[in-house]
């Protein structure tokens, strides 16, 4: 099934560019990189599942040796430098760095079996998730950083507590309040106009005295203070968190960064270039209507309206020129294959596996759910790729290695002792 | 195995980013119309196909108006940014710009659109574009695009043709479908008859590229329409007549209007000084319509229909006609030539009415007039002018004086022909008799009326009692004979006269004497204080007339000095195709504004 997938997918990506193309220099180098796949994938499943177990570590080492070179020696393309470049072939190392940081994760948590019991391990597995991202951050190339920050999930199915995720939740709701009030203005009794976000933090220190004089109540005696100590740090961590969203907005951002935020939330930043590529991929998306204009067939997609259409925008040629029943498809298949990995990791005997499962779906969840969430208006406006659709060999030879270990691995599942 | 469970929770985010993804879908691409208008206005573009616009003919059909190319350079800016800019110095110098003047036309099509072409420069000729057309390439986002322009190079008729020129703020709120940069008549007949000259333009809808270049055409072309083009007007006007009168009128301030008088056709409509009508046209408009504005003798000044002059000593006959109609006047009758009542001029003393329009005599009509408004029919002369003056300028106005003629020429002033009511305005209920406002008698005073009228006034003497309402275009609706209500035996005794006053000696209008038709005319002086005008209205043949006109030339003097000679010239041109008066002609052309004192 997941092999179906791969083809379908991969056939998209080879139709896909035609679309925007009339001469065949994309298009015939994303057919030569599916080729590459093909056979790549082939290589993959005849190697031994061990040998990637065991070259967890040189695979690591060797990406980060090669994050660190790319820093040095890469080619800056659109202001990031993070391509090495052969003749007219590019190479992303941070795609490759995906793979090489699941393996050494699943690696290194498989061998420590303490479930983060002790602060150690879980600051282990932080550093070996940072160090490529940190790397990464260097380039810049803030939605790779963004796709790595997705393996928490990882963590929290290998045992980090629960109320992290709620914390990083929580996180994300007052940061979203900050961003929407801090552009806001409202007028204050006997203090004039200020930007609405000091209503914010004022509700917030109502709420947490309102809470650390009513919580306490419910809870064994003995315990109220750490109750109150927790609900007090909670919030003050709170506050300190949209002060400090609401000075960086203001004044360590430049202008336009802070008009591509606003754009997501719908704040009408008075710059009409400011959402240009956001408001073409939304009507591009949107013409296509329920049926789509058919194949090769989408002014807005072929004619360049939509901005890097063959990469980042790729699901509005889909949305254009296959409509409703396209995109609807595409994310079924999507959530299939997300689901189908989650199956897959379950039924591991092996725990190294399993981890390495997660994380092959975590970071294509990531993908999708932000390139996705992007085209609809619904994620900021970072540039990823779609996988297995958008055109760029790094990223299709990064996920064909990503899913194709996995394949393998869960090959040799009933090798494994439990 | 409790970790084990944490499965579903993580599945659990999955489906329901899918989900809200999936709404998310559903929103934009079924219930968001808007987001779809904005994609057809973003990918579809509808070209205007220029319809070809009508010409402007004269009553035998020769070209007046034509239309001839012109070649518009528009520049696209983000078509040259992609390409990497352009070598501004050698376009402006392709192009006939200054290298300052360009760098501002770039900034105004920069702020303008980027993607969409701006114009930058107008109506290169097609010699220009010749030259121009092998070296434009080179110039990435210029290109150069063929429109339609009006040309009449001499000015034929250019005052009552009108100007045709872009469409201004107010054009394009009007509603009638100009787009920015479109052609339109501004005023004249351009303006008048645009609805029938413009045709219809086309348009040809395209899917464009983010460069805005045209790749396919829209829905299959379905809603595409062809460009229907204009049609074609036909004037009155005799294109020779109108030039011949041009030419004579040249270096003179003046107006000759021509009509033929069965008709009520314009046969030609001469206001002097004439001007060019391509130099309003031209990009070089701003500069050319300053200087013609600012011109000592208004070149842009329509005298056939907006110059309002007294009417002078050829009221006389309408004064006449208007009497003998009422019974106070018989043509045998004869009035003292007393000259302490009012100036005159010449030797005679006790004239007859057809004397007293050859020799202009005005105690004969301050006479005549008396007996119409001061007829001693109640006791006071202020009641008697306050009872009588109504029922005179209502007959005055039968001949078109005072009146708009039917309206064919929206902008000719009615001119002004006193009613009671106006001298009640002005000296008070009652408070003024015949002695007040005596000067009207003999053509001066509060009476108002152009060239146009005057000509008017000749058809109507010709045709012996009505007139049709002039027009300068075939077919116009509305055409109607009016009536002056007056007897035609009336005319009789005015036509004698009118004749007499070119072919007797003592006549004020010899000078019109026409070799091989009788002319009927009748001089006229206008006071002015710069200089009398010289008017003269004469219509030819006397039997069956062909032509009735009006001359007006300006501070020229008596009316036979100068208007009389002209309009024997027109006449001559008119019935007879060439002039033979040779001296006569010479005379006319080598005089030029202003006119030397008594220059005879």
């Amino acid at each position: 099934m997941v092999i179906g997938l791969f083809n379908v997918a991969s056939a998209t990506a080879g139709a896909n560019p035609v679309e925007w193309l009339d001469f065949n220099e994309k298009l015939g180098k994303q057919f030569l990189w599916v080729g590459v796949c093909l056979i790549l994938a082939f290589l993959l499943l005849v190697i031994e599942g061990e040998f990637f177990i065991r070259t967890s570590v040189i695979h690591y080492v060797v990406n980060i040796t090669l994050l660190i070179a790319v820093l040095g020696i890469g080619k800056r393309i659109g202001g990031a430098k993070s391509w090495f470049s052969f003749g007219s072939l590019g190479i992303q190392p941070s795609e490759f760095a995906k793979t090489g940081t699941s393996l050494m994760l699943a690696w290194m948590l498989s061998r420590s079996q303490d479930r983060f019991n002790q602060i150690g391990s879980l600051f282990k597995a932080v550093a070996i998730v940072s160090l490529p991202a940190i790397l990464i951050l260097l380039q810049p190339d803030a939605g790779t950083v963004l796709v790595f920050t997705g393996l928490i999930l990882v963590f929290y199915r290998e045992g980090l507590s629960g109320n992290v995720l709620i914390a990083v939740l929580c996180a994300l709701l007052v940061t979203i309040a900050t961003i929407l009030s801090g552009a806001s203005t409202f007028h204050y009794p006997g203090a004039g106009e200020a930007a609405g976000v000091w209503i914010l933090w004022m509700i917030l220190v109502c709420i947490c005295g309102f809470l650390w004089a009513t919580v306490p109540q419910w809870s064994v005696p003995r315990r109220r203070k750490q109750t109150r100590r927790s609900i007090l740090l909670s919030f003050a961590a709170a506050i300190i968190l949209s002060v400090g969203l609401q000075f960086g907005l203001e004044e360590v951002l430049r202008p336009h960064q802070k008009d591509r935020i606003h754009v997501l939330f719908g704040i009408d930043v008075g710059n009409p270039d400011a959402d240009y590529n956001i408001r073409h991929a939304k009507a591009a998306i949107s013409s296509g209507g329920i049926t789509g204009k058919g194949f090769l067939k989408g002014p807005m997609t072929a004619y360049g309206f939509v901005p890097e259409q063959e990469t980042d925008f790729i699901f509005c040629t889909i949305g254009e020129e296959w409509g409703l029943m396209g995109t609807s498809v595409t994310l079924f298949i999507f959530t299939l294959l997300l689901l189908r990995i989650l199956s897959l990791a379950e039924r591991q005997r092996s725990d190294f596996t399993r981890i390495y499962a997660y994380a092959v779906a975590s970071i294509l969840f990531m993908h999708y759910a932000i390139n996705v969430g992007m085209v609809l208006g619904l994620a900021p406006v970072i540039g990823i790729p779609l996988p297995f659709i958008s055109a760029g060999g790094s990223s299709l030879i990064g996920f064909t290695l990503l899913i194709f270990i996995l394949l393998r691995l869960d090959a040799e599942r009933f090798s494994v002792l439990r | 195995m409790k970790l084990r469970e944490r499965q579903w929770i993580i599945g659990a985010i999955f489906l329901l980013i899918t989900f809200i993804y999936q709404g998310r879908l559903v929103q934009m691409q079924v219930f968001a119309p808007q987001w779809k208008a904005y994609a057809s206005r973003l990918t579809e573009e509808t070209e205007t196909l220029e319809s070809a616009r009508g010409l402007i003919r004269d009553r035998h059909g020769e070209i007046i108006v034509n239309n001839k190319a012109g070649y518009d350079v528009w520049f696209t800016p983000r078509k040259c940014k992609t390409a990497g800019g352009l070598d501004t110095l050698a376009l402006a110098d392709l192009i006939e710009m200054t290298p300052e003047s360009l760098i501002r036309a770039f900034k105004r099509a920069e702020n303008y659109a980027t993607y969409r072409p701006s114009r930058i420069q107008k109506q290169l000729i097609t010699e220009t574009y010749a030259r121009i057309s092998g070296e434009i390439w080179r110039f990435p986002g210029v290109e150069v695009r063929r429109r339609s322009i009006r040309t009449n190079p001499l000015g034929h008729a250019s005052h009552l043709v009108g100007e045709f020129r872009e469409v201004d703020q107010n054009d394009l709120e009007s509603n009638l479908g100009y787009r920015l940069g479109d052609y339109k008549g501004k005023s004249g007949l351009e303006l008048q008859w645009e609805a029938t000259l413009r045709g219809k333009q086309g348009t040809r809808h395209h899917i464009v590229d983010i460069r805005n270049d045209y790749r396919e055409p829209a829905r299959s072309g379905m809603l595409d329409t062809l460009p229907e083009p204009g049609i074609d007007i036909q004037l009155t006007l005799d294109l020779d007549l109108q030039a011949y009168g041009e030419r004579i009128m040249t270096n003179k301030r003046g107006a000759i209007v021509a009509i033929e008088p069965t008709t009520g056709e314009v046969l030609a409509m001469v206001s002097a000084p004439n001007y060019g009508t391509d130099l309003l046209t031209g990009r070089d408009r701003g500069s050319n319509y300053d200087s013609l504005i600012n011109h000592p003798d208004k070149p842009l000044f329509n005298r056939t229909l907006r110059a309002t002059y007294r009417p002078g000593s050829i009221f006389k006959m309408v004064q006449g006609l208007i009497a003998m109609d009422r019974g106070v006047l018989r043509p045998s009758q004869r009035i003292a030539c007393d000259r302490s009542i009012i100036g005159c001029h010449g030797l005679h003393q006790f004239d007859n009415f057809e004397e007293a329009i050859v020799h202009s005599c005005n105690p004969y009509f301050h006479e005549v007039m008396k007996r119409m408004i001061q007829d001693g029919s109640t006791r006071s002369i202020f009641s008697d002018a306050h009872q009588n003056l109504g029922n005179w300028s209502k007959s005055v106005r039968k001949f078109g004086l005072g009146t708009d003629l039917g309206g064919h020429f929206p902008a000719l002033r009615s001119g002004s022909v006193p009613d009671t009511a106006d001298y009640d305005r002005m000296y008070g209920r009652k408070r003024w008799a015949y002695s007040t406002i005596y000067s009207i008698s003999i053509g001066e005073g509060e009476l108002l009326t152009t060239p146009m009228h005057m000509a008017n006034l000749a058809a109507i003497l010709a045709n012996k009692g009505y007139y049709v309402t002039p027009h300068a275009v075939r077919g116009s609706a509305g055409i109607q004979r009016i009536e002056t209500e007056i007897s035609s035996r009336h005319y009789d005794a005015v036509i004698r006269a009118m004749s007499m006053v070119i072919n007797t000696t003592d006549g004020t209008g010899t000078r019109a004497a026409t070799p091989g038709i009788e002319v009927c005319g009748k001089t006229g002086t206008v006071q002015n204080p710069q200089g009398n005008h010289s008017v003269f209205i004469a219509f030819a043949p006397a039997e069956n007339p062909k032509i009735a006109l009006s001359v007006y030339m300006e501070n020229a003097g008596a009316g036979g000095d100068w208007a009389a000679p002209i309009a024997s010239l027109m006449i001559e041109k008119y019935l007879h195709r060439e002039v033979t008066q040779s001296a006569k002609e010479q005379r006319i052309i080598e005089a030029t504004y202003p006119f030397p004192d008594k220059a005879l």
